[in-house]
């Protein structure tokens, strides 16, 4: 296989997925906040919440148009440059997609055209049902988006077939509500509420510097700067949930996202470091050139297992084996994971052969072969134990830029809480600087959580049964790199467009009216 | 009854909304439109084929295909 096809197909993908995703969190975050905005409108009656909530949502309003059917861009891609996995996982990665597309076509479409024409046709009520639906209708889509996701990091719910060479749904219930799943959509959503309240806060930020809409950014701020408590909360709360899954299903990952390379009981978390550049899992240097680990003895064992005696696995382990896993089980070094994936790909050639000979007792056996050795069918494709490490570097750095960051969220929506509480915000200009400073840094936390989930996964596509490699297609490199800097070109230009709207628009303010 | 009534009033809701579009609301639609028409039109139509569909006829011959591709591990 052409590596730089592979590299080029991975850039493209990462590209439209982290595009999208510049979207998709303010219109979940955002949505919530302005849903409470004119909950709090119809119960007070105030028409300065009304106000207040029109604004918010022209926000809401340019950043869903201009993100809107971005995400249908992957779609694509999946059909043209992914083909092989698109193949082999058809019918459970199309039913989550499907219910995605149906719902947000029927629920966001009808009730956001409520939600912005329908303010003097409706009812009040009706249209804070309306609001709410919408934001709802969102929030089910990225779940069912979500859902596929996780079943790619862990797959479930489903049986290989030989005779077509599918994977078929069996339970569509451990699908979708696989603990993976679950928690990825949980942490995601939650997260997607600091986002939306970073934005909200930091914007009133800068209308304080401004000195101007003074009375508008209190009120905002006192419901953004809660729901960035609780979402900041849920979403350490979801993380360490993340955290324990991917612990127990991807323990490669978690130990590039540690740098961790020999492993142990009383395993510490590393709170801050720097890796050394040119660190091979087989040479003996320090996997560090600076570290400080968390003052409490055995946090990442407990962290990942909730015990602190518990053993957590490093790199080298992951590839030697023979340590105990928690289901009490002894891990399989990768050679041997390795002779079982050449085991599972030998018996599905030798099932179809078969199959085209009418050879039953062959396909019997070669079918009773195959789902035996089907969980480590991936590893038949891997040639050396290195390429069955993810990139340690951007996945250790995204993992503790996000850690650090969400800490830094937790303080920041306390202290914006408190001085806003206290009437104090409009005069302290160092903390509407950081206001402002936090909506990038929201972005930053947000996105590299995507990275260490999808980089920490590599090299696999469907973890530990079909890498990247050979998920896909067999097409000219060229047509992989034009069509990327056509979408860099598009997105650039939707983008701009995107900044130049929502500056106009934060710059006319709430008290601008453009009828 | 009521239930025409009600959608007579979402019909003229879109009709009115769309009447009565903002000088942004009007840019965000051009927006839309123009990015569909190149998703659709331009990249769907031309940039992004069915590679299954240009290598193999049917579902056999697409199994076939992919259960080669997937096993090549072993070769």
């Amino acid at each position: 296989m052409d590596l730089s096809l592979i590299d080029w197909s991975r850039a493209q993908f990462a590209l439209t997925a982290m595009f999208h995703w510049l979207f998709v969190p303010l219109t979940l975050g955002l949505g919530l906040i302005m849903a409470i905005y004119e909950t709090i409108y119809v119960r007070t009656g105030d028409e300065k919440w009304k106000k207040l909530t029109k604004f918010w949502m022209k926000l809401f309003g340019v950043n869903f148009a201009i993100g809107v059917a971005t995400g249908i861009i992957l779609e694509f891609e999946f059909g043209t440059n992914w083909s092989n996995y698109s193949y082999f996982v058809g019918d459970i990665f199309g039913a989550p997609l499907a219910i995605e597309g149906i719902l947000a076509f029927f629920l966001e479409a009808t009730f956001i055209g409520v939600m912005y024409f329908g303010w003097e046709k409706f009812g009040k009520r009706f249209h804070l049902a309306s609001t709410w639906l919408a934001v709802i209708g969102a929030t089910l889509s990225a779940w069912w988006i979500l859902v596929a996701n996780a079943w790619m990091q862990y797959p479930a719910g489903m049986d290989f077939n030989p005779d077509t060479a599918r994977n078929e749904l069996t339970d569509f219930m451990a699908v979708a509500f696989s603990p993976v799943a679950i928690n990825k959509i949980f942490h995601t959503v939650t997260s997607s509420w600091v986002l939306g309240a970073a934005f909200v806060v930091g914007i009133c930020g800068w209308y304080l510097l401004k000195r101007r809409e003074l009375e508008f950014s209190r009120r905002s701020i006192k419901v953004a700067a809660i729901v960035g408590i609780v979402g900041v909360l849920l979403a350490a709360h979801t993380g360490h949930g993340s955290a324990q899954k991917v612990a127990k299903h991807q323990p490669m990952k978690l130990a590039a996202m540690e740098g961790l390379y020999r492993g142990g009981s009383q395993a510490d978390l590393v709170a801050i470091g720097v890796l050394r550049p040119d660190k091979q899992y087989d040479d003996e240097k320090d996997p560090f050139l600076f570290k400080i680990d968390v003052p409490l003895k055995g946090f990442l064992s407990w962290v990942s297992f909730g015990s602190a005696d518990a053993f957590v696995p490093g790199i080298n382990d992951i590839i030697e084996g023979g340590y105990p896993m928690h289901d009490g089980s002894t891990a399989l070094s990768f050679d041997e994971r390795v002779e079982r994936g050449k085991t599972a790909q030998q018996a599905l050639r030798d099932y179809r052969k078969a199959m085209k000979e009418n050879d039953e007792a062959s396909k019997i056996a070669n079918k009773t072969l195959l789902d035996e050795n089907m969980n480590h069918f991936g590893y038949g494709f891997l040639k050396d134990a290195k390429e069955s490490i993810p990139p340690v570097g951007i996945t250790f750095y995204s993992f503790h830029i996000m850690v650090l960051l969400g800490m830094y969220f937790i303080a920041f929506f306390v202290i914006i809480w408190f001085f806003n509480h206290k009437d104090m915000l409009s005069k302290m200009r160092w903390i509407q600087f950081i206001a402002v400073v936090s909506i990038p840094l929201a972005y930053i936390t947000s996105e590299a959580g995507w990275v260490i989930a999808e980089v920490g996964r590599q090299p696999w596509t469907i973890q530990d049964v079909l890498p990247a490699s050979y998920s896909v297609s067999n097409i000219p490199t060229a047509s992989v790199k034009t069509t990327f800097f056509v979408f860099l070109a598009v997105f650039t230009a939707l983008f701009i467009a995107e900044i130049k709207i929502m500056l106009r628009a934060i710059k006319n303010g709430p008290s601008y009216d453009e009828n | 009854m009521k239930k025409a009534v009600g959608l007579r009033n979402f019909f003229k809701m879109y009709y009115d909304g769309f009447r009565n579009l903002s000088k942004t609301s009007k840019t965000l639609w051009i927006i839309i439109l123009i990015k569909l028409f190149i998703m659709f039109a331009v990249m769907r139509a031309f940039l992004f084929p069915n590679f299954l569909n240009s290598v193999a006829d049917n579902d056999k011959d697409k199994a076939d295909y992919v259960s080669t591709q997937i096993t090549k591990g072993v070769e």
